[in-house]
């Protein structure tokens, strides 16, 4: 896998806005089938990193590798058109939307001709549900229902089923599991680990540490703004990994100094810090 | 539907007390004579907010777009069919400017469109006086641009409601049939998300402007053909008017739902309201209560329709 070219990969990215440097010497790849998880704590720049690997922000310095070439976003459809697409944390998917028109938003199907286009719904909803089926969602059979009754797992599942299906190479998961309860976000890391058997490479952006193991080839956490840690599936313990992402203070160190001060002080928790 | 039950029974109620002449031919012209002209501005208007914006500038166009065909036609002596498209032109720049400034500016609507409004009654008011001196212009159509555009049929259907029926047909095949209203209720639905998939959301907001914008000035060359005058205080009421029909019509004020059979339901609903009253013999000062209390009406029980739509096989809170 090692001599593989990646099919995305960030070299030296730096981005900045105005004085303020929000990414700094950024260095990523990313290969078919495996999962980039980016771990970070809030504020961390895992949002800006997210907008320049769509487009959204281009990179004050450094370059954007494509199949080892050199490639510039200028807007969020560059990307999507070389096979980049993002899901966010809610779906991106539209609440009173029906699940076919929300699936093809942007690239309806058609029929007839000249200004007289038709957008065929029923052939957009039997795609779109065909689609959700082969990943598993088999709950969903009409595509005339809205997109707001399902549950959020459902919604992520759909985005990831319509990013799957329009030829996405690169999938880029903000927080897909952040809002979902146990259950769903476990539904939602099944569905992670289907679009990487099928060979789509996947950056799955996360501050839950469970879920990131769950999936996860290789890791990258982020400490404002950049790369703190950078390694692969087996090589650090959990506790390793929130120690870093909560910036280098380790857990064990911060229990170690509760645990004293409880058996000087009769088992009394400390008073929170002023 | 709700907006459809609505319908019947306020028709009936008004039947009933409005007596004869409201069920008969005068009844009907009134209300949609009174309709088509405030239809055609809320099938607009309707698109605009199921895309999420509003626009409050619809009731200066109207008298802009008048003043501006009666002034050219009238003062400098152009060609009619020229002055039309003067007056159509200025409707389209309104809402070209206001799509300009929504886009770039990120200001709410509501306050862009209330700017623009002031700002384009200003100039109506301002110009009108300097080239013509009364803020009344008079012009007498000749017979063809009248036929087609303010002609009345057995003396009292006006033909804007052919022009009505005419912008259904193609809004309808806008919002509901082409790709092109996918868009519109993914801009309405979450501008970011549609902007991520694809849609070019400030090309089309500014789209939906330039449409209201050429729908009011259409009405505003509609009523000079109709009334052979343009006045500059004309057309104020279709503000609220036109919004009222759009959420009587249940388009959510949020954007990201609503139809086009829907904004014609609610338009007909409030023409007949409007209309009705002057034929039951209630007080028309009180008028302004039963519009009210239908508005209400109307946005509580399309909430509950969302609710009931939202809530279908669904095990998600809130």
């Amino acid at each position: 896998m090692a001599d593989q070219t990646p099919i995305l990969e960030l070299e030296h990215v730096d981005k900045s806005f105005g004085p303020i440097d929000v990414l700094m010497d950024i260095n990523l790849k990313v290969h078919a089938g495996e999962v980039l998880c980016l771990l970070g704590d809030n504020g961390a720049g895992k949002s800006t990193l997210i907008k320049t690997l769509c487009g959204v922000f281009k990179p004050t310095a450094g370059k954007i590798l494509m199949d080892g070439k050199d490639v510039r976003f200028n807007r969020p459809r560059d990307a999507q058109e070389m096979g980049i697409s993002t899901v966010h944390q809610f779906g991106g998917t539209f609440a009173l939307m029906s699940i076919g028109r929300s699936f093809f938003v942007g690239v309806e199907p058609t029929r007839g001709w000249g200004p007289f286009k038709i957008f065929d719904r029923a052939k957009a909803n039997e795609i779109a549900v065909r689609a959700v089926r082969d990943f598993g969602i088999t709950r969903i059979e009409d595509g005339d229902r809205l997109v707001g009754g399902l549950s959020g797992g459902e919604r992520q599942s759909l985005a990831i089923a319509r990013a799957v299906h329009f030829g996405a190479r690169v999938l880029i998961l903000d927080e897909p599991t952040a809002a979902l309860g146990v259950k769903q976000a476990s539904h939602v890391l099944r569905i992670i680990n289907e679009a990487k058997r099928r060979g789509l490479a996947v950056i799955f952006i996360t501050h839950q540490v469970m879920h990131a193991m769950a999936v996860g080839d290789h890791f990258a956490v982020l400490i404002r703004g950049a790369i703190a840690a950078d390694f692969r599936r087996g090589e650090k313990t959990r506790e390793e990994i929130t120690d870093l992402m909560a910036g280098g203070e380790t857990m064990a160190d911060l229990e170690a100094s509760i645990e004293s001060y409880e058996d000087t002080h009769e088992g009394r928790p400390p008073p929170p810090a002023p | 539907m709700g907006s459809f039950i609505g319908l019947i029974v306020v028709y009936v109620f008004f039947a009933i007390m409005g007596g004869g002449n409201f069920r008969g031919a005068p009844g009907f012209s009134s209300f949609l004579n009174f309709g088509s002209e405030v239809g055609i501005i809320a099938l607009a208007v309707g698109l605009l907010m199921i895309a999420g914006e509003l626009d409050m500038s619809v009731g200066a166009v109207v008298p802009a777009s008048s003043l501006t065909l009666a002034i050219v036609a009238g003062d400098f002596g152009a060609p009619v069919g020229v002055a039309i498209l003067a007056g159509l032109a200025v409707g389209i720049l309104v809402g070209y400017v206001n799509g300009l400034l929504v886009t770039r500016t990120g200001i709410p609507s509501l306050i862009i469109t209330i700017g623009t409004m002031f700002g384009v009654m200003g100039l109506t008011l301002g110009l009108t006086v300097l080239i013509h001196g009364s803020t009344g212009v008079f012009l007498v159509p000749d017979p063809l641009t009248k036929a087609i555009f303010g002609q009345l049929i057995g003396n009292m259907f006006q033909v804007s409601i052919l022009w009505w029926a005419v912008f259904i047909a193609v809004v309808f095949f806008l919002l509901h049939i082409s790709p092109w209203g996918n868009g519109v209720f993914a801009l309405g639905g979450d501008r970011e998300s549609a902007r991520n998939a694809g849609i070019p959301t400030n090309r089309l907001t500014i789209q939906l402007y330039m449409l209201s914008g050429f729908a009011a000035a259409f009405v505003g060359v509609s009523q000079v053909m109709t009334f052979n005058a343009a006045q500059v205080a004309a057309g104020r009421g279709f503000i609220f008017d036109s919004i009222m029909c759009v959420v009587i019509g249940g388009v959510l004020l949020t954007g990201g739902a609503g139809s086009v059979i829907g904004i014609v339901i609610g338009t007909l609903t409030f023409a007949i309201v409007n209309q009705g009253i002057f034929f039951s013999g209630l007080d028309p000062n009180f008028g302004s209560i039963i519009i009210g209390a239908l508005l209400l009406f109307a946005v509580m029980s399309n909430d509950r329709f969302r609710a009931l739509a939202l809530s279908y096989a669904s095990g998600r809170k809130n």
